[in-house]
């Protein structure tokens, strides 16, 4: 499952949902709003994405995790608009028989996803000024 | 041909999309020059953006069919 939001992520929902008889380990990681980028003081970050390109890597990278440590579930959930310090940004929960497989598993998704998935953010610093992150550019 | 832009592409262009006149089956280097042209604001970041075709990222030698959804990606930021 994956899925793009306005609202606050469900995270104890999310984990709940990968819950399996036959999974003895669940992992679920949470991004959440960071107040201090080196020096400089977010008060609040703006999510957008290119929705419908976003959704299709987000699956994606569901699958292909998946396949790679087969035998559990794996969900995905990314939040988009105005979010505070504090607030969860992105969940990823995973389930496995064993505990190598869902940490590694939970790893790889939220790595990839990081790396692919059309969705950018806008800080918002202390002083007032705003900036698009685009790494390298 | 319509471009999709976002992030700081749209803040530069001032548009969430461009207009674009282009042969049909123009390459991918074709439409990143195309819009270097139309919309030099977007200065650098251009080069450091991606383009995708519905949906998939498409190196500079890929041809954009006609009614194809063309969106410039920057660097991406998201988890």
């Amino acid at each position: 499952m994956v899925r793009l939001t306005r609202d606050t992520i469900d995270y104890h929902a999310l984990t709940e949902q990968v819950r399996r008889p036959g999974c003895g380990a669940v992992v679920t990681f949470l991004g959440t709003v960071r107040d201090l980028t080196g020096e400089r003081i977010t008060v609040a970050l703006d999510y957008e994405a290119y929705p419908e390109m976003a959704l299709k890597k987000m699956a994606e990278i569901e699958a292909d995790t998946r396949q790679r440590w087969p035998g559990g579930e794996v969900v995905l959930e990314h939040r988009l608009g105005h979010l505070e310090v504090g607030d969860v940004s992105v969940a990823v929960a995973v389930s496995a028989p064993h505990r190598g497989a869902a940490f590694d598993a939970c790893r790889h998704a939220i790595d990839r996803l990081k790396e692919l998935v059309p969705i950018w953010k806008k800080e918002n610093w202390a002083d007032g000024g705003t900036e698009w992150v685009h790494p390298g550019a | 041909m319509k471009i999709l832009l976002f992030a700081r592409a749209r803040d530069l262009a001032g548009a969430a999309q461009l207009e674009l006149a282009l042969p049909p089956d123009a390459t991918v280097a074709e439409v990143r020059r195309a819009l270097a042209l139309a919309c030099p604001r977007l200065g650098p970041l251009l080069e450091k953006s991606a383009l995708a075709v519905d949906g998939e990222l498409a190196d500079e030698e890929t041809r954009v069919p006609a009614g194809a959804e063309v969106a410039l990606l920057p660097p991406v930021s998201g988890g």
